[in-house]
């Protein structure tokens, strides 16, 4: 179930995203989305359906569990949350069951019958939603063992965009969590990176495979404390539409309590940082700059962006 | 310095700000000379368009003159140069740039990640135009920041008057590319919703590339009048007749080979009661455009025609006529102008005296009394159309 593994056109073996969970977990936004607003709107046609238009106190209930679909909805429809949101999902299917477990206790006749329907509607629900949960957190495991994947088009010839990565003393210029990188020899370089309470992390990084406008890898070399390293390819995007760049970083998080530390300099969620990284690299080596504005002065920041602030100008620094 | 800033939804006011700075080495700081207040201001202001923040500097209509300058927007531009600037923020590097398409420039939006969320793919970022459009501050104040400025920042040699040239920076491009977005055929019959600043601009561009007639719709009598004298257009006042028979009968049934859609997301229905609809579900959220015009553009429009939604929309609307537009071989267009790619050929025309656009201005303030100036132009006060800003 979820996450097989590929070989893609150069060669690289890597875990497929499990895109079914994804569309699985949509769906069941768009449900929850359906049901909130069913149960908001259509409140006593709704109660005559499940056969608890009797009750003041169950419509309360049935109200209370639209106005959570919608909450549902929500967190299922922004795509990087909905691996967790799909339980959210299952609490309140088991809040459902009971509240129609309770209903059904003290009804009788054509009322208990629809309770039935409901229950046995529920009960469908619940397997679905479960499935899909578990499905969604086997997808975020992937992620959460240190690998990230990411990709974008950039309106530069192969070579341009090879010549720039491969000087990888550019990258602290649009992958924030790096300090500084130092070109030692041909093949070798040592990377600095920042790591949580101002400390930083070192390590040695030697290039095992250079293609020409076409591929690098790079991985760390003995003794680094997070074992770490990453690809990056470039293919013409037809039509003269410039370069796709795709990029691939993976690191090992070890077992011990520092180590797990030093890990956190690969960002919390390196799959949203290698998003940001990719956004950045495309401006500088697109206009030569990070855009910024006032709401966001340091640039593209996912993290940054639920903080922003208001767009006006900073006082000035003097 | 003092600046126009969004306080709460209905709520506008003029602010102490700090002095902006040159944050990127293309940047520019331009003291503005003029700046105005646009229909889309109006949604911002009225809290249609998410993503808006207290103290937001609004604006996005400016002109001034450069009094800084980043390392490298130094090229073509100088300090002391007199610019207009286009509201769309664009880098001129990435391929949508290169192809014209400015407004959808895939590196001038730092909050992209909240658009794709919101839109797909995120558009360009755009000044003092929430943040979701990239958080930049905007021109309804004494200084500005103009990001790409080599690219954003066009130089005005004559001494042609701001009022000729300001409009320069959106509405002008803006009604321009709207007709130029229909393919006009000589002797066509385009029909506009809106007599607002785009629908005027949009009636004088139509007929400047050939267009037969141009039937311009909206109930405000001042603006109809404005349109008739000042554009050439005929006219339809939807709250006195029903418009898709009016325009059946202008054209002996056949409809206007192309409709423009001037309005935007907070239309307005002749009708009360489908007024009040859509004006409900707006308000919770269901629905939160109100499309009449949209609506009534597709319906009118003749079998094979075009629809130019120019008026801007934020997120979803409801009851579109699918089955017309597919059923009558409709073709859609839509976009925020592309100002950049309008803004030099415009200025040419100006220049030769085809196009004076100062004839939509009816009011001149002070920045000081911008909060006003938003409450005359949004409620059609003293037969506004548009309101220009003098520090
Ligand atoms: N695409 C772009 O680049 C761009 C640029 C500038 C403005 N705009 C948009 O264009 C629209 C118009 O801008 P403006 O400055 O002229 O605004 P405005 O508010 O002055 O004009 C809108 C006009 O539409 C009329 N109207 C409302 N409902 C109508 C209906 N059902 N039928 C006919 N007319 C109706 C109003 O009476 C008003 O006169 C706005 O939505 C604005 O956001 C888009
Ligand atoms: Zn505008
Ligand atoms: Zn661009």
């Amino acid at each position: 179930m979820g996450v097989r593994s590929v070989t893609d056109t150069l060669g690289i073996e890597r875990a497929a995203q499990d895109r079914g969970s994804e569309g699985l977990a949509r769906l069941l936004g768009w449900v929850s989305l359906g049901l909130g607003v069913t149960a908001l709107a259509g409140g006593s046609r709704v109660a005559q359906a499940c056969g608890v238009d009797d009750s003041r106190t169950a419509r309360m209930v049935l109200r209370a569990a639209g106005a959570r679909e919608l909450g549902h909805a929500a967190a299922l429809l922004i795509p990087r949350r909905a691996g967790l949101a799909g339980w959210t999902r299952v609490a309140g299917d088991v809040l459902d069951l009971a509240a129609t477990g309770q209903a059904m206790r003290n009804r009788r006749g054509e009322r208990r019958r629809r309770l039935a329907y409901t229950m046995a509607a529920l009960a469908g629900i619940t397997a679905v939603d479960l499935y899909a949960s578990i499905r969604a957190t086997q997808r975020r495991r992937v992620y959460d063992g240190g690998r990230a994947y990411g990709s974008v088009t950039v309106n530069r010839t192969p070579e341009e965009t090879y010549n720039f990565w491969h000087d990888f003393e550019n990258l602290p210029r649009f992958m924030y969590h790096l300090e500084s990188v130092r070109r030692t020899d041909p093949r070798r370089s040592r990377w600095t990176a920042k790591a949580p309470a101002g400390r930083s992390v070192q390590w040695e990084a030697e290039i095992i495979e250079d293609r020409p406008n076409q591929l690098i890898r790079w991985r760390s070399v003995d003794g680094a404390r997070v074992p770490n390293g990453g690809s990056v390819r470039f293919m013409p995007a037809a039509g003269n539409r410039g370069t796709e760049v795709r990029i691939e970083l993976e690191y090992s998080v070890p077992g011990r309590a520092m180590g797990r530390l030093a890990a956190r300099a690969f960002g919390e969620n390196p799959q949203q940082q290698i998003c940001d990284d990719l956004r950045r690299f495309k401006q500088v080596i697109e206009t030569g700059e990070i855009a910024r504005s006032d709401g966001m002065p340091d640039g593209t920041s996912v993290r940054a962006q639920a903080r922003q602030r208001p767009a006006r100008p900073l006082a000035r620094i003097a | 310095m003092k600046a126009n800033c969004w306080i709460a939804p209905n709520r506008v006011a003029v602010e102490d700000v700090p002095d902006p700075q040159i944050l990127n080495p293309r940047d520019a700081v331009v003291r503005v000379t003029s700046s105005a207040i646009c229909g889309s201001d109006l949604h911002l202001l009225d809290g249609f368009i998410p993503a808006m923040k207290r103290g937001d500097i609004l604006g996005h209509e400016f002109m001034g003159e450069i009094v800084e300058l980043g390392q490298s927007a130094r090229d073509g531009l100088r300090v002391g140069d007199r610019v207009v600037v286009g509201f769309p923020i664009a880098c001129g590097d990435c391929i949508s740039c290169q192809n014209g398409l400015y407004s959808v420039c895939e590196n001038s939006n730092p909050n992209a990640a909240i658009a794709e969320l919101a839109m797909g793919h995120s558009p360009a970022g755009i000044f003092g135009y929430s943040h979701l459009m990239g958080g930049y501050a905007g021109g309804q104040a004494q200084y500005v920041r103009v990001p790409y400025a080599d690219v954003g920042a066009l130089k005005i040699e004559d001494d042609l008057p701001d009022e000729k040239v300001l409009f320069l920076s959106d509405v002008l491009p803006t009604g321009y590319m709207a007709a130029e977005q229909c393919d006009i055929k000589p002797g066509d019959t385009v029909a506009i919703w809106g007599a607002g600043p785009v629908g005027q601009l949009a009636t004088v561009s139509a007929y400047l590339l050939g267009a037969g007639r141009v039937i311009v719709i909206d109930r405000y009598p001042y603006r109809l009048r404005m349109a008739r004298d000042k554009a050439g257009a005929e006219t339809i006042n939807y709250e006195e007749t029903d418009v898709l028979d009016t325009l059946r009968e202008m054209t002996a049934g056949r409809g206007p080979d192309a409709c423009i859609d001037a309005v935007g997301m907070e239309g307005h229905h002749a009708s009360a009661a489908l007024h009040a609809y859509d004006r409900a579900k707006q308000a919770v959220k269901v629905e939160t455009d109100r499309p009449h015009a949209l609506r009534e553009a597709i319906l009118s429009c003749r079998n094979g025609g075009t629809i130019m939604a120019i008026g801007a929309y934020g997120g979803f609307i409801d009851k579109f006529p699918m089955g017309s537009f597919m059923n009558r071989s409709l073709t859609m267009r839509s976009g925020q102008a592309h100002v950049q790619r309008y803004m030099r050929p415009l200025l040419e025309r100006i220049r030769r005296g085809e196009i004076d656009p100062s004839f939509i201005i009816t009011h001149t303030l002070r920045l000081h009394d911008t909060p006003q100036g938003y409450d005359i132009f949004k409620n059609k006060q003293e037969d506004c159309v548009k309101v220009i800003l003098k520090p």
